[in-house]
């Protein structure tokens, strides 16, 4: 098997429930070139110093364009890219604008505050499970829990999720590295779809601006700090950014995490003999079956020397963060669930200047519905194994998971 | 007992002495638990507490976000030793291997860490030193003092010295809202131990907080009233301040004077080992069953030419003692050696400041990412063509690949691009370092040649 | 629980590493009342916290992304003798 093929093999749907032995196969060649020109790198230590490296880019347009990909694309006109897809000083900036109402150092409690709220929608949606004897986690609990939690966080009508819903979906179809599904058509969509967006989202800031709340978007518009004030475009641009991934990834790790317990049965049952089980939980978790499988937008902006490759200059480079997380020379029996793993320094959140900008709520989230799910499903079983999966290779997940029980624990 | 080669009878039932009861003794002690050491362990220490974490004496602690005497170090595993707090060591008797307490008693011992770390250099005039209202900050017990002190709200506070330590202390002045002076006889803060380009940043800080910063000024006298109270500081310009605190923050000084005449390779500059912690005697012969680690060390390093090198640093005192603990109980081919790449931290003014390798080593210096003007960046440091040091302000999450530049020996000046290289950084330029005998604090990382005896180093106390 | 000794108020330890701390604040959105940023990147925090603080501290610890934070059960006991009565050590992490 060429590695080529087997590039085409980790974003072919067919391996989605299981790109892992495809993992084990991409790091018998820590950094490898693919036959379209992309760099693999999916061991441990070379993920983690590469994440570390000002010589990656984010920015696409230091990407040198190579024959056969699609990338890079064109940027709309309208709305910037986000802060992921930017570097410093610029990404700097912007993350330190979007931080201030969101966490420390001057938002410190605003995550903490929201643990009796995250309860709240957590309990109101396993109630709704009620008289029945299956459900589907996904439509009927990890995809409503973290939208409404983002909704709320942002200042977003939670009655507008029918429509913003088709907008993410495009544009998370277009972060498919999968050249077999038509990229350009995806790209286009997701274009579209990002203007639609920032057209409502622009249209929402201005009634903020006018009459703010306690929200994100209110805080945003009015908020005039040490690096002023984002402009108009840079707060529309980041709102998508915040929205579409407080959508798209935690619903990964919450199915991810069910699907997981109800392959260890006895990890859950003493999930639900002790709940404080869940913060290791999580973090095996984000090790295990990270939300986030790769990162595909990184680019070299100087010719690399690592683990006897050299990346050249404007090659785009992938960041296998799930296969990293497996690489037998980091973490022992790398295969293995172990809820209480003790060395457990998981890239899935990423590292460095990226590091996941939701990762406290992720946690939180996660921690908290993974803990109630098990306290309250009365013998919990899967329905089938494995689950439908979506598309998408990056952000990975079951798009559905139909799970049986006996009974409700109040 | 035969401890050539340590046995596993050693391992068992072999008595081991830790002197120093602070971060690196007891990092020390768990390692050798952990690693199965199951003989006698006693831990002596002149301080009266348990051991505790020294670097938030100079922040939280004086910021009033923590008590002074609240910082024991958590442990990794129970250590189960017999604890001797409170008596100094005064002496050491290499051949009868006993260790003399400060209380007439003495201890045995077959293998015997050496961790007595520093105490804060006094100030030189003894009768001004004893002025109240003139403090030092190294134990906790300088901590408490000072900090009742500043919660009373003098005046103003004057700094002697605007190493680490004077910076942070005047940063937690200025957050209390306290008028301070700091005087510093270097051109600039922190000059010694990151040089001239990073030192006018470290002065911009100061400024832009509110301190009234004096550098190139030295304190000549401390005055006090009939009581014995400090209440004037006289300075070099001829000028004077009314002042009823002074913190003398002129470095630290190592605690070797209870192995004087031991026949240990002990002096002003610290005790000498090689890199697996084993000290050397005076005749520069590495003893078998004496190590050392922590800031009282000072040791051979490869990626420094061999240079010895001691480090006033949290991380090495850590990553010393495991290794000294682990060679006490490991033989031959088993022993590590400490290859640590100096680290340190130091939060001032709202920026974390943070380096590593040894800036004092480089001529030259480049500001690789961010600007010098947004007091966000990260610099490297070249020496004979390669990095040899890097330093970041509030741009950390860089700092682990200039490490790794310097343990490659990466040539220098960088050529490469990356994500915010500016203009200013495209060209290296002196770093300026001042003449060493200049600034009135310490490096905090010293070389200090090649010879394991330093006993003929004339070593002149840095005044003020 | 780990360990309460009787009779005394148990308390964790706390330390972090700040060399290796590269200042993600993930700690100090867990358990605000114990660790704190100062400014962008300088993290100080409190190196005791009670009972109160434990489940937070415990979150905070398990999520720092360099795994910096080293913390344990101490039994408040303020005599010279610091032989922790019982020594339960959780590095969390």
């Amino acid at each position: 098997m060429t590695s080529g093929t087997l590039l085409r093999q980790i974003t072919d749907y067919a391996n989605r429930a299981d790109p892992y032995p495809l993992y084990a196969e991409l790091r018998k060649t820590p950094v490898a070139r693919q036959e379209d020109g992309v760099y693999t790198v999916s061991t441990y230590w070379e993920i983690l110093s590469l994440l570390h490296d000002p010589r990656l880019s984010s920015d696409l347009r230091n990407r040198t364009p190579q024959p056969g990909c699609a990338l890079p694309v064109e940027e709309d006109p309208g709305l910037p890219v986000s802060f992921i897809r930017l570097d410093p000083p610029e990404h700097d900036r912007l993350r330190r604008l979007a931080t201030r109402p969101f966490g420390p150092p001057k938002t410190p409690r605003r995550i903490f505050n929201m643990r009796g709220e995250l309860a709240q929608m957590i309990s109101e949606l396993i109630d709704g499970f009620q008289g029945r004897n299956q459900v589907d986690l996904v439509e009927d609990f990890a995809y409503p829990f973290p939208v409404t939690v983002i909704c709320k966080l942002l200042g977003v009508p939670r009655q507008d999720e029918p429509r913003f819903h088709v907008w993410a979906e495009a544009i998370v179809a277009a972060l498919d590295p999968n050249p077999a599904e038509g990229p350009a058509e995806r790209q286009r969509a997701s274009d579209q779809a990002r203007s639609e967006l920032g057209l409502y989202l622009a249209e929402l800031i201005e009634e903020h601006r006018r009459t703010p709340g306690e929200d994100l978007l209110s805080a945003l518009a009015l908020d005039h700090g040490p690096d002023g004030q984002m402009t108009s475009v840079e707060l529309i641009a980041t709102g998508v950014l915040l929205l579409i991934a407080g959508h798209e990834t935690t619903v990964n790790l919450i199915t991810n995490g069910m699907l997981t317990l109800l392959r260890y049965p006895d990890v859950l049952k003493r999930l639900r003999d002790d709940p404080g089980l869940a913060v290791p939980l999580v973090e095996e978790l984000l090790r295990y079956e990270p939300p986030v499988q790769l990162l595909p937008q990184r680019t070299a902006l100087a010719d690399i020397d690592i683990a006897g490759t050299t990346i050249p200059r404007g090659a785009p480079i992938w960041l296998v963060l799930a296969s990293g997380n497996r690489d037998p020379q980091r973490f022992s029996d790398p295969d293995r669930f172990e809820p209480e793993r003790q060395d457990n320094q998981h890239l899935g959140f990423g590292s460095g200047i990226h590091y996941c900008f939701g990762a406290p709520l992720a946690r939180l989230e996660a921690q908290l519905a993974l803990t109630e799910l098990a306290r309250r499903l009365g013998n919990p079983r899967l329905v089938n194994d494995p689950p439908p999966y979506r598309q998408n290779p990056v952000l990975r997940g079951p798009r559905h998971l139909p799970i049986a029980f006996d009974d409700l624990s109040a | 007992m035969s401890v050539d080669g340590p046995s596993q009878a050693f391992k068992r039932h072999g008595r081991i002495v830790i002197v120093g009861a602070s971060l690196a003794g007891l990092r020390a002690a768990e390692t050798l638990r952990k690693e199965g050491f199951t003989g006698s362990l006693t831990m002596i220490g002149d301080e009266p507490q348990e051991p505790y974490d020294r670097p938030p004496l100079s922040k939280q602690v004086l910021l009033g976000r923590m008590p002074a005497d609240g910082a024991p170090l958590p442990r990794r595993c129970a250590i189960d030793a017999q604890w001797r707090l409170g008596v100094a060591a005064t002496g050491l008797d290499l051949v009868g291997k006993r260790v003399r307490m400060a209380d007439g008693e003495e201890v045995a011992f077959d293998r015997l860490l050496i961790a007595t770390g520093t105490r804060a250099r006094p100030w030189v005039k003894e009768a001004e030193a004893d002025l109240d209202g003139v403090f030092v900050l190294r134990t906790s017990g300088d901590a408490v003092l000072l900090n009742r002190r500043l919660t009373a709200r003098p005046r103003r506070v004057l700094i002697i010295g605007a190493g680490f330590t004077g910076s942070e202390i005047a940063s937690a002045c200025r957050e209390r809202g306290l008028e301070v002076t700091v005087a510093e006889r270097g051109p600039a803060p922190l000059v010694g131990a990151l040089g001239g380009v990073i030192g006018a940043v470290a002065a911009e800080l100061q400024r832009a907080h509110g301190v009234d910063l004096r550098c190139g000024i030295t304190v000549t006298a401390l005055e006090g009233d009939p009581a014995g109270r400090l209440t004037r500081a006289h300075l070099s310009d001829g000028t004077a301040l009314d002042v009823d605190v002074a913190v003398v923050a002129l470095g630290a000084m190592r605690n070797t004077e209870w192995l004087a005449g031991s026949g240990v390779a002990a002096g002003p500059r610290g005790i000498a080992c090689d890199a697996g912690c084993r000290a050397f005697d005076v005749h520069g012969i590495v003893t078998d069953d004496i190590f050392v680690a922590g800031d009282v060390a000072r040791s051979p390093h490869p990626l420094f030419a061999y240079q010895f090198l001691s480090l006033e640093h949290w991380g090495n005192a850590v990553a010393q003692a495991e290794i000294a603990a682990h060679n006490m109980i490991a033989s031959g081919p088993d022993r590590l050696p400490h290859l640590w790449v100096p680290a340190f931290w130091s939060a001032q003014f709202g920026v974390n400041i943070k380096s590593t390798g040894v800036p004092t080593m480089g001529d030259k210096l480049m500001i690789t990412q961010g600007s010098l003007a947004e007091h966000r960046f990260a610099a490297a440091y070249g020496f004979q063509g390669r990095v040899i040091a890097a330093v970041t302000f509030d741009q950390a999450r860089w700092l682990d690949f200039y490490r790794k530049l310097i343990e490659s020996a990466a040539p220098f000046p960088l050529d490469f691009a990356n994500v915010d290289r500016r203009p200013e950084g495209l060209r290296p330029v002196p770093a300026e370092f001042p003449d060493p005998s200049l600034p009135s604090h310490g490096p905090t990382v010293t070389l200090s040649g090649y010879s394991p005896s330093d006993r003929r180093v004339t070593f002149t106390p840095a005044h003020a | 629980m780990a360990n309460p000794v009787e009779g005394k108020q148990v308390l964790m330890r706390i330390v972090v590493d700040l060399n290796r701390c590269e200042g993600y604040a993930q700690c100090a959105f867990l358990a605000p009342d114990v660790f704190t940023m100062h400014g962008e990147e300088a993290l100080m925090y409190t190196p005791h916290a009670d009972d109160a603080q434990r489940e937070h501290v415990v979150r905070a610890a398990a999520a720092c992304p360099v795994q910096a934070i080293l913390v344990d059960q101490w039994a408040d006991q303020r005599a010279d003798e610091p032989t922790v009565a019982r020594e339960a050590d959780v590095h969390v992490g």
